[in-house]
Parts: structure tokens; C-alpha cells; sequence
């Protein structure tokens, strides 16, 4: 007895005590339920984010009409919702979305560890999310209306509560920014230190998949550009309530400064945003081809590229802004190079398909949503990047048209690809097919319906956040282009509905997954689903790459990274 | 159809010459890569028996179409330089041309001009609101700020855009081409009523402008 139990002691150690409910789901360590904790938390904020999108798009298709059962836009309010969808989607969504839950669930289980380096400060991340968010929505609700100044905040306008009317609203606008940074860098600093430290024996960086490539790179570039944006709405936190002029030119301040600090944190953020993307895409797209992804080492210094790149553009959101001309020309030279990673990356997706056997499940169509949708958008941004041309186009249609065809078309195709490829993973359910299927053929064609007229108005100088565009005699044309857009962007928003529903039913009632449902290759198709506390009963030993598809003489078109080449028993 | 809205300025025309080319451009690789993409799709569709071919790659592809974007992008950036400096860089602004002073607030444009003597800040200076009225064929050169937030002056049918900051005093040109009136626009998120922050630019014969001038002062 006595050395049964003794023997028994060390085995119960191993496997984790049984913990209660509460730190099970709420106060979880485990990143599993960190990622499931940040999907369900940043679909919410999705959701919000679209509501606010419908309310503008109502003023913009019908000015100055009522929303049945809402009441009519007014304009201040109409600046708020302009300020509060970029925000949300933007920080509270789509950063999240990609970052919170993937870089969380994926990271430990791609490459063979129990959980995250450092899993207090992750459960630390999640929670200082949450409280940027309880912020953020209660900035909604404050007296003078939430921040009205744009999601890029430009002082003066932000900096003087008299200009926009908001005071307290643009307060906790700050406040939940700089929340929302701490846990993006104890977040980071977790991602960089599990990869460099707790890769699988055999997992060399060249063998992990592009997806943790890109969320690797991701977190280093969030935990360099986070510390600016911190810095930069303190300052402006000190301008608008302690009397300080960081950004006010009647003391010798420089409106000026904000750009350039908003937008050397922006613009590397906007790659936070879409590297993680075209990583997950890289994974879906050789599953579904059946192939190895084409040119898997120059995807990885594609990535590497585009990320150091983006360093180097901020200056294009400032064409126009009176900076020197001659930066202009500078700005132009490091922003056009961009294209070149962009397209080795669109054509190398194009070359994994080539030739391949492609299975259309529901992740490969968004997937390949994502490379059409994409392709737009990286396109449209050379309009942008030539900066004769901007000085038409800067601040008009044309600009909301390209970043919702990078950030709604791309990141998002991305996130909806990963949450019906990993769901299974997460849940131990499989989500309906039929469903998801239904769900993006109404998503691509409402999405197109939506966002590419709008590259029509900005065409005809149609300006961005304008309360009113009958205003302009020469927009009176293209009002019934904007309804049209008001409409489809609502239907846009009611097809989302199939997903809402497949996603909480399926959650229930789904088809048992089994452990690798998709015949993929990836560390986390070799455990259970869901996975277990600690990922793996034994370290795996890792082979070979993550997208041995359709090896010659093999007997399956895949191959799992962990199992051992045949004849070396 | 044009998808620009009607040019009315000396530069417009070399502008919209780049938009359209990189429009060509652009859209011949957004036909080829959907193309490719649905033929793939079509061609490479899952079936029994079919095996994926193992390929990882092709060094001699990735040359080829990293190359060719690049030089694609020389191209338009050289093309772009030339008509940016065209616009933007004081050095190549025209001489003789009529000065004027433009001063955006919450939710307004004031325009000075420089009176009978010819002169800006001088007594004879006067100032008009909302209305800028130009002569044709002459380059007017402005100095442009602002008293409180960052505006944008947008006038489409030009092609000319360039922020008014507050604390910097930035100058900008354009040669209306074309008698008439256009629209002047706030391009910058700037407040409560930024979109109703619209102004006309009235673009008059030489003549016509000159009354016009002899009538304010």
C-alpha cells in the first residue's frame, strides 16, 4: 500500500491537480483557455464594432433620416461612431482576434510545449484586455459623448476638449489605449520568449509553421511599436487635462508631432494586423492544396521584409500634412518596395495551389477569399503609395476602399478561416460545412457589394468622414451609389447571422472531432481535441516541416511533423 | 467613363495621367491573379485517385515575379516624382503669380488678398469668406494655416490637397484652367462640422477678376 501510494505521488504531481471552475475558465494560466477566453471577448467587441459601422453607414445612405427604433445621427454623435469603429475594430477586434487568440492557442501547440513561458502574465495580458475594453465601451456612454477625434486621434483636435465637444469621452479613449498596450506587450514578450525557448526537440525555426513565423515577427514588432503609441497618448493625456503643449502650437508645441508618432507606431501596426493573416493563411492554403506551401523560406523573409519595411513608410499617411516634400519622395521609394514581399507572397499562395489536389472545406474558401480580397487591396495601395496620386485620393473613399480590402477582405477572411479550422481543435467539435459554406459565399459577395463601390466614390473625391455627402453638389450624384453601399453593408452585417448561430450550436451540438479532421500536419493535430492541461502526455520529437503534403510513395498525402521517418523504428 | 471628376487645373492632367496608368496596370495584374485563382480552383479541384504534385518551389518563379514588381514600382515611383515636385515643392512653384493668404477655423475659410498695391500685410488687404475668387490661366500661390485644428484643403476639380496646420504656415499653388465655380472641401476630420466645412472657388476671366478685385478694396 504504502508503495503503491508512493508510486502513485510523483504521477498525480505530473498531471495537473483538478482546479475549480473559477480557475479553470475565469482565472485560467492555461493559454488554451486564454485563447477561447480572447476569442469570445473580441468576437463580442466585432460585433459592436459593426453595430457602430451600420449607424454611420444609415447617416451616409440616408442623411438626416430616422433609424427605425434607433432615432436619427446627430453629427456629433456620427464622429463618435466614425471613432469608435476604427477603434474597436482595430484594437479591440481584429488585433485581438488574430493576436489574443491565435498567437495564444497556436503558438504552445505548433511547436510542441505545454503552454506559454510565462502563463500568470498571459492570464495578466487577457484581464488587462478586458478592463481596456470595459473602458472603451463605457467612453459610449460618458456626458460629452465618446471620442470624436478619429481612431487616429490628430491633435489639435483631440488635445482641446472644446474642438470635438468630448472630454471625458477622449480621457478614457487614452486610458483604454494605454491599458490595452500592457497587455499587448506582457502578451508579447510571452509569444517571443515561447518560441525562442520551448520549441519541440527538432522544431528549428525553419521547420515551424508560417503561421508562428508570422505571429513571432508580429510580437516583435507589437513590442516595439507599442511603447511609442503609449508614449504618445500620454503626452497627449497631459495636453488635454494638465495644461501641457506637446501637440499645441501656441506654446511652441507641434501638431505635427502626433502624426509622426500616432503613425510610426500605425503603420507597423497595420502589418500586426495582416501578418498574422497571410501566416494562417500559409497553413490553411497547403492543407487544402494537398502541397507544401511554394517557396516556404522566401514566404519567411517575406515576412521578415514587409516587417522591417514598415518601419520605414509612416511618412505616406503624411503626404499631405506639410511635412518637407522631399520626405515625400523618401516615403514614397520605402513604401512602393513594399509591394515586392506582397506579391511573392500573393504569388506564392497562387503556386501552392498550382498543381495541388484542393479540397474546398470551409477554412480553404476563406482562404482563398482572403488571396482574391487581398490582391485588391495590396493593388489599390500603390494608388496611394504614389504620392503625386495621393494628393488626390489622401482622405477620400478611395482610403476607407483599400484598408477595409486589407483589414476586412484580408485579416478578417484570415480570422474566419482559422476560427472554422481550429474550432474543431479548441471545442472537440466539428462546425456545420454546409453552414460555413453558405456563410462565406453571402460574406464575399455582400463584402464586395460593400467596400468596392466605395473605391468609385473615392474616385470622384468623395471625403472621408463627412456627416452629410448631399452637402456637396458634386457628390449629389453618387448618393444612390452610397445607399446602395448602406444596404449591402447592412445585409453584410445580417449574414453574419448563419456564423453566430453555427458557431454557438456547434459549440453544443457539433460532430465529435476527432483528433486531426483535416489531415494536417501541425503538433496540435497529434493530441487530443480539446487538448489536454500541458498539451502533450510526452515532449514530441519533431522530423521534418509542417507541409509534407502528397510526398512521393508515401502512403497518406500528409504527414504529421512528430511521426518518425519510416525505417528508423 | 471618367471616373475622376472634370480637371480644371494646369496640373491635373499629368495627375490623372499616372492615376490612369497605374489603373492599366494595376488592373491587368487584379485580372490575371483572379484568373489564375479561378482557373487553379477549377483545375485543381479535389478529386479520387488525383494525386497533389509535390512541388516546394521554384527559385527561377520567385526571380521572375519578384523582379518584375519591382521594376514595375520604378517605374511609377519616377513617374510619380516628377508630377509630386510638380505640385509640392516650393522650389518649382511658379513666379507672377497672385498671392494669397488662406486661414482655416471651426468651420470656415477666410481668404487675403493683398489689395490694390499688390502686397500681402499691408492696410489695403481684404479679406473674403467661404469664396475664393481667382482669375484663369494664373498661378495663385497661397499661405496656408490654421487658428485651431488640423484642416485639409481639398478643391477635387484641381487635384490639390495639402493640410492647413496650426503654428506652420505652408504654401501651395494651382492655375485654374477653366472659368466657373468649384467646390472647395475640408479633407481633415476637424470637428462637430467638418463636413459642412465647404467653400467655392470662382474662377473668373482676367477681366472679370480684375473688376471683381477693383470692387472689394
Amino acid at each position: 500500500m504504502a508503495t503503491a501510494a508512493a508510486a502513485a505521488a510523483p504521477l498525480a504531481d505530473a498531471h495537473h491537480e483538478e482546479l475549480s471552475f473559477i480557475r479553470k475558465y475565469i482565472f485560467s494560466t492555461d493559454h488554451k483557455i486564454i485563447g477561447i477566453q480572447f476569442l469570445f471577448a473580441s468576437l463580442a467587441f466585432l460585433v459592436l464594432g459593426g453595430v457602430l459601422a451600420i449607424l454611420l453607414r444609415w447617416q451616409l445612405g440616408f442623411p438626416g433620416e430616422e433609424l427605425p427604433g434607433v432615432g436619427t445621427v446627430a453629427p456629433k454623435f456620427y464622429n463618435s461612431l466614425v471613432t469608435m469603429h476604427g477603434t474597436f475594430m482595430v484594437f479591440f477586434a481584429v488585433m485581438p482576434l488574430l493576436v489574443g487568440v491565435y498567437a495564444n492557442y497556436l503558438i504552445p501547440l505548433k511547436i510542441g510545449a505545454p503552454d506559454m513561458a510565462f502563463p500568470r502574465l498571459n492570464m495578466l495580458s487577457f484581464w488587462m484586455f478586458i478592463q481596456s475594453g470595459i473602458v472603451m465601451t463605457a467612453s459610449l456612454f460618458v456626458e460629452g459623448g465618446a471620442a470624436g477625434s478619429g481612431w487616429t486621434a490628430y491633435a489639435p483636435l483631440s488635445a482641446v476638449p472644446q474642438y470635438t465637444g468630448a472630454s471625458l469621452g477622449q480621457q478614457l479613449w487614452i486610458l483604454s489605449i494605454v491599458l490595452f498596450g500592457a497587455s499587448s506587450l506582457l502578451g508579447s514578450v510571452n509569444y517571443i520568449t515561447t518560441v525562442i525557448n520551448m520549441r519541440a526537440p527538432g522544431m528549428t525555426l525553419f521547420r515551424m509553421p508560417l503561421s508562428v513565423w508570422a505571429l513571432f515577427i508580429t510580437a516583435i514588432i507589437a513590442l516595439l511599436a507599442i511603447p511609442i503609441i503609449a508614449a504618445a497618448v500620454i503626452m497627449l493625456f497631459f495636453d488635454l487635462t494638465l495644461g501641457t503643449t506637446f501637440f499645441l502650437p501656441a506654446d511652441g508645441g507641434q501638431p505635427l508631432l502626433w502624426q509622426h508618432l500616432f503613425w510610426f507606431f500605425g503603420h507597423p501596426e497595420v502589418y500586426i494586423l495582416i501578418l498574422p493573416a497571410m501566416g494562417i493563411i500559409s497553413d490553411v492554403i497547403a492543407n487544402g492544396s494537398r502541397k507544401p506551401v511554394f517557396g516556404y523560406h522566401s514566404m519567411v523573409l517575406a515576412i521578415i521584409a514587409i516587417a522591417f519595411l514598415g518601419w520605414i513608410t509612416w511618412g505616406h499617411h503624411m503626404f499631405q500634412s506639410g511635412m518637407n516634400p522631399l520626405l515625400g519622395t523618401s516615403f514614397m521609394i520605402s513604401t512602393m518596395a513594399i509591394a515586392v514581399p506582397s506579391a511573392i507572397k500573393v504569388f506564392n499562395w497562387l503556386g501552392t495551389m498550382w498543381r495541388g489536389n484542393i479540397r474546398f472545406h470551409t477554412p480553404m474558401l476563406w482562404a482563398i477569399g482572403f488571396v482574391s480580397l487581398f490582391t485588391v487591396g495590396g493593388l489599390s495601395g500603390i494608388f496611394m503609395a504614389s504620392n503625386a496620386v495621393d494628393i488626390f485620393i489622401h482622405d477620400t473613399y478611395f482610403i476607407v476602399a483599400h484598408i477595409h480590402y486589407v483589414l476586412f477582405g484580408g485579416s478578417l477572411m484570415a480570422i474566419f478561416a482559422a476560427v472554422y479550422f481550429w474550432f474543431p481543435k479548441m471545442f472537440g467539435r466539428m462546425m456545420s460545412e454546409t453552414w460555413g459554406k453558405i456563410h462565406f459565399v453571402l460574406t464575399f459577395i455582400f463584402y464586395n457589394l460593400t467596400f468596392f463601390p466605395m473605391h468609385i466614390l473615392g474616385m470622384a473625391g468623395h471625403m472621408r468622414r463627412i456627416y452629410d455627402p448631399t452637402q456637396y453638389e458634386f457628390l449629389q450624384p453618387y448618393q444612390p451609389m452610397n445607399r446602395f453601399i448602406t444596404i449591402s453593408a447592412i445585409l453584410l452585417f445580417v449574414v453574419q447571422l448563419p456564423f453566430i448561430v453555427n458557431f454557438f450550436w456547434s459549440l453544443f451540438r457539433g460532430k465529435k472531432a476527432d483528433i486531426n479532421p483535416w489531415q494536417d500536419n501541425g503538433l496540435e493535430w497529434t493530441v487530443p481535441s480539446p487538448p489536454p492541461h500541458g498539451n502533450f502526455a510526452m515532449t514530441p520529437t519533431v522530423y521534418r516541416g509542417p507541409y509534407e503534403f502528397s510526398v512521393p510513395g508515401a502512403e497518406a498525402d500528409y504527414m504529421p511533423q512528430s511521426v518518425p521517418p519510416s525505417g528508423s523504428q | 467613363m471618367d471616373w475622376l471628376p472634370g480637371a480644371a487645373s494646369s496640373y491635373a492632367a499629368d495627375l490623372d495621367r499616372i492615376f490612369y496608368v497605374i489603373l492599366a496596370i494595376t488592373g491587368l495584374i487584379f485580372v490575371g491573379v483572379q484568373v489564375a485563382l479561378v482557373y487553379f480552383i477549377i483545375k485543381y479541384r479535389g478529386r479520387k485517385g488525383r494525386q497533389a504534385s509535390y512541388v516546394e518551389g521554384s527559385t527561377k518563379a520567385e526571380v521572375i515575379w519578384t523582379v518584375i514588381p519591382a521594376v514595375i514600382i520604378v517605374g511609377i515611383a519616377v513617374a510619380s516624382q516628377t508630377v509630386w515636385s510638380e505640385i509640392k515643392d516650393p522650389n518649382h512653384f511658379p513666379t507672377d503669380a497672385l498671392e494669397v493668404n488662406v486661414e482655416a477655423r471651426q468651420f470656415a475659410w477666410a481668404f487675403t488678398y493683398p489689395g490694390a498695391d499688390g502686397e500681402l500685410g499691408t492696410d489695403d488687404d481684404y479679406i473674403r469668406y467661404n469664396q475664393m475668387h481667382v482669375p484663369v490661366n494664373r498661378p495663385v500661390v497661397f499661405n496656408l494655416t490654421s487658428v485651431d485644428v488640423v484642416h485639409s484643403f481639398f478643391v477635387p476639380a484641381f487635384r490639390i490637397k495639402q493640410d492647413a496646420v496650426p503654428g506652420m504656415n505652408l504654401r501651395a499653388w494651382f492655375e485654374a484652367t477653366e472659368v466657373g465655380e468649384y467646390e472647395l472641401a475640408c479633407a481633415e476630420l476637424c470637428g462637430v462640422a467638418h463636413g459642412l466645412m465647404k467653400g467655392k472657388i470662382i474662377v473668373l476671366s482676367e477681366d472679370e477678376f480684375q473688376s471683381w478685385a477693383a470692387e472689394q478694396s
